[in-house]
C-alpha cells in the first residue's frame, strides 16, 4: 500500500511537484501516468527515499518514508529511470550483489538468484559480463535484481522505455504474477497505451499534480471523453504543452 | 555494518577487472616513479662525476701578457681561450646570456705590477646567480687563489721567511655526514615519489566507485537498497584504501630494486633499502594511504562525471605532496609539530630511517595518528555528502 499526500519538491527555482495525492492499494497494478516532465520520477524518487520532500507525506506499507527509510527500502523493489547495470560483473553478480544488500546470505540467496535468472529469462547470458548487453537484456536483470528479495511493493519509473517485444511481455507478466501474489506496483509510463493494456487504476499527472485519480472507466466518467487518450490530452492541456 | 563485506568485495572485484584502476595502481605509480628516478639520478650523478674530471673552458682577455699564469691554469684543467672575445663587454654580456661560465680579464699591467710587487688585478667574470655555472667558477677561482699563493711563497722564501708565518689560521673540513646521510639528497626524492603514487594506485577506483557509478546510473538503485549510506561510503572507501596500500608496496619495492642499479657508489654514497627498512618505509608511509583515500573519495564524490572527477582529483593529487617541496626548499628536523602535517610527517621519518637513524616509535605514532585523522575526517563528509539527495541530483 502506498499513501502520498500533498506532496510538494523544489529544485532551486523549478517547483517539480505542488502537492500530489494518490494512493496505491495492495494486489493492484497503478499507473502513473504523465507528459515528461509531470513529476513522475520526482514522486518515485521521493517514494524510494532518494529524495527528501519539502512538504506532504509518503507512507509505504504504512511506514513514512522520511522517518524510517531504511525499513521501506527493505520492503520496495525499484527500478529507477534509466538505471543501469555493474558493467565489469556478470548478470549474476549484479543480481546477487543486490540480494546480498537487501540482507539475503548463502544458500536463500543463490536460490533466489538461481529463481530470478529462470523467470526473467537470464540463463543464456547470465555469466556473461553485462557490458555490452542490450536494452532488453539490462532490464531483465535489472528487474530480477530488483524482484531477488521478493519485495512486497514494486516501483517501477517507465520499465518500459525502449524494450523489444518479447522483453515488454516478459515484463507484463512478471509485473502481473506480482500483482496476483498481493504486490502494490506502481508503475510510471508516457505511454498511454502501454498504461491502458496493464494497469488496474491510474493516476494521471501533470504539471506537478495529480489531475485525476481512478480506473480507466472512471477516469472516462470525469473528462466526459469515450476514449482514454482524448480524456488524456484533456487533462494535460493540450497536444505538446506538458511536455515542455 | 553487515553490508561493509558485501560492499567491498564487490567493489574490490569490479576495481580490478577496471584495466584503467590495475594500471594506474600497479603499473603507472609503482613502476614509473622509480624509473624517472633512477633515470634523474644517474645523470645527476654522472655530471658529479664528469665535472671534477673534464677540463673546462675559459675564454680570457689580454691573456698573453700573463705567460705564467696561463701555463698554471693549463695545468689545472683549465683551457684557455685567448680569442673567443675581444673586448670585456662581449665576455660579460656572453656570460651574462648564460653561454659562458666563466671568463677571465687579465689587467694591462698585470705583469708589471707583478714585477713590482704591487698587487696585480685580475677580473672574474661570473653571474653567481647562474647555478650551473657554480662549479666552473669555484675551480676557476681556486685555480687562481692557488696560483697566488704559489707566487706568495716564493716572495717569502726569497726574502729569507719562512712561509708558514703568512699562514696563522689553517682551516680544515671534517666530513661527518655518513655515505648514507648523503644519499638523502637523492633519495629525498624519492618520499615524493612514494605518496604520488599512493595517491594515483587509488584514484581511479576512488572515481570509478563514486562519480563513475553516478554517471552510469548503477548509483540510484544502490541507493534504494535497505543498507545504511555509510556502510556504502565506508565499502567503497576501504577498496581505495586496499588500492593505495596496494600501489605502495609495489612503489618501495620497485625503489628497492631500482636504487641497485644506480652508481651511488662512485659519488660516495650508498642507499640501504635493505627489507627491514622497506618493511619500516611501508609502516610509516600507510596512514597517508588513509588519508589519500579520504580525501579522493571526498573530493570525487562531490563531481558529477567521470571526466570532471578526473579534473578535481588531479589538482587535489598536487596538495598533499606539497609539504615536502616546501622542506626540501627548507629543511626541518623531526619534531612533533611536524608530525602533524601529514606527508611532512612521512617524508621526515622516512629520512630517518634511509639515514640509517631509525624510527622513534612515539613520533611514527604521532604522524599516523594525525594523518588518519585527517583521512577519518574526509571519510566523515564523504558520508555526509551520501546522506544528502545532492549526491544524485
Amino acid at each position: 500500500m502506498i499513501e502520498v499526500e500533498d506532496l510538494t519538491k523544489r529544485f532551486g527555482k523549478v517547483e517539480a511537484l505542488k502537492g500530489v495525492s494518490f494512493t496505491a492499494a495492495d494486489g493492484q497494478i497503478t499507473g502513473f501516468l504523465g507528459p515528461n516532465g509531470a513529476g513522475k520520477s520526482t514522486t518515485l524518487r521521493i517514494l524510494c527515499t532518494v529524495l527528501a520532500a519539502d512538504g506532504g507525506t509518503a507512507r509505504v506499507g504504512g511506514v513514512d518514508v522520511r522517518s524510517d527509510p531504511v525499513s521501506v527500502r527493505g520492503r520496495i523493489g525499484v527500478l529507477p529511470h534509466n538505471s543501469n547495470l555493474y558493467p565489469n560483473l556478470t548478470a549474476r553478480e549484479n543480481i546477487a550483489y543486490f540480494a546480498a544488500l537487501q540482507g539475503l546470505a548463502g544458500r536463500g540467496l543463490e536460490a533466489a538468484v538461481d529463481r530470478m535468472v529462470v523467470r526473467l529469462g537470464i540463463e543464456r547470458f547470465a555469466d556473461r559480463r553485462a557490458k555490452g548487453f542490450s536494452q532488453g537484456q539490462r532490464i531483465r536483470v535489472a528487474l530480477a535484481r530488483a524482484l531477488v528479495h521478493d519485495p512486497d511493493t514494486l516501483i517501477l519509473d517507465e520499465p518500459t522505455n525502449g524494450l523489444d517485444v518479447m522483453a515488454t511481455r516478459v515484463l507484463r507478466e512478471v509485473i502481473r504474477e506480482r500483482r496476483d501474489a498481493g504486490c502494490c506496483v506502481l508503475f510510471s509510463s508516457h505511454v498511454m497505451q502501454e498504461v491502458a493494456v496493464l494497469c488496474d487504476r491510474i493516476a494521471i499527472v501533470a504539471a506537478g499534480t495529480v489531475a485525476v485519480h481512478g480506473t480507466a472507466a472512471d477516469i472516462r466518467a470525469a473528462t466526459g471523453r469515450d476514449d482514454l487518450e482524448d480524456a488524456f490530452v484533456d487533462l494535460v492541456g493540450g497536444d505538446d504543452q506538458g511536455a515542455s | 555494518m553487515a553490508g561493509l563485506g558485501v560492499v567491498f568485495s564487490k567493489e574490490f572485484v569490479d576495481s580490478l577487472r577496471e584495466r584503467r584502476a590495475v594500471v594506474s595502481a600497479l603499473v603507472f605509480g609503482p613502476l614509473l616513479g622509480p624509473v624517472l628516478f633512477a633515470v634523474l639520478t644517474s645523470y645527476a650523478v654522472s655530471l658529479q662525476i664528469d665535472e671534477a674530471a673534464q677540463p673546462i673552458d675559459v675564454p680570457v682577455i689580454a691573456g698573453r701578457g700573463a705567460e705564467n699564469l696561463m701555463t698554471h691554469l693549463y695545468r689545472r684543467q683549465i683551457d684557455v681561450d685567448h680569442d673567443r672575445f675581444d673586448d670585456t663587454e662581449a665576455l660579460r654580456e656572453a656570460v651574462r646570456r648564460g653561454d659562458v661560465d666563466v671568463g677571465l680579464v687579465v689587467a694591462e699591467d698585470f705583469s708589471e705590477s707583478l714585477g713590482n710587487g704591487a698587487p696585480a688585478r685580475l677580473w672574474l667574470v661570473a653571474d653567481t646567480a647562474n647555478n650551473s655555472a657554480r662549479p666552473s667558477i669555484s675551480r676557476l677561482r681556486l685555480a687562481l687563489d692557488e696560483y697566488g699563493l704559489i707566487i706568495g711563497v716564493h716572495r717569502l722564501a726569497l726574502r729569507g721567511i719562512d712561509p708558514t708565518l703568512a699562514q696563522p689560521v689553517a682551516v680544515l673540513t671534517d666530513d661527518v655526514s655518513t655515505p648514507s646521510g648523503r644519499a638523502i639528497l637523492l633519495l629525498g626524492m624519492m618520499t615524493y615519489f612514494l605518496l604520488f603514487s599512493t595517491l594515483l594506485g587509488g584514484t581511479q577506483v576512488a572515481i570509478d566507485t563514486t562519480a563513475g557509478e553516478r554517471e552510469r546510473g548503477s548509483l540510484e538503485p544502490l541507493l534504494t537498497l535497505a543498507v545504511s549510506r555509510a556502510v556504502l561510503v565506508w565499502g567503497k572507501l576501504g577498496v581505495t584504501f586496499a588500492f593505495m596500500a596496494l600501489s605502495l608496496a609495489v612503489c618501495i619495492a620497485s625503489f628497492a630494486v631500482a636504487v641497485r642499479f644506480l652508481p651511488l657508489a662512485e659519488i660516495g654514497m650508498t642507499a640501504n633499502l635493505t627489507p627491514r627498512v622497506c618493511a619500516g618505509i611501508y609502516v610509516v608511509m600507510l596512514p597517508f594511504a588513509a588519508l589519500g583515500a579520504g580525501i579522493m573519495t571526498l573530493v570525487a564524490s562531490y563531481t558529477k562525471s567521470f571526466r570532471e572527477a578526473q579534473t578535481y582529483t588531479s589538482i587535489a593529487m598536487v596538495v598533499p605532496p606539497l609539504p615536502i617541496l616546501l622542506v626540501i626548499l627548507n629543511p626541518v628536523q623531526s619534531s612533533a609539530l611536524s608530525m602533524l602535517v601529514p606527508s611532512l610527517a612521512q617524508h621526515l621519518l622516512v629520512t630517518d630511517l634511509v639515514k640509517g637513524e631509525g624510527l622513534d616509535s612515539w613520533l611514527l605514532l604521532l604522524s599516523a595518528t594525525a594523518t588518519v585523522a585527517v583521512g577519518l575526517a574526509c571519510a566523515l563528509a564523504t558520508v555526509r555528502r551520501y546522506g544528502s539527495e545532492r549526491v544524485l541530483i
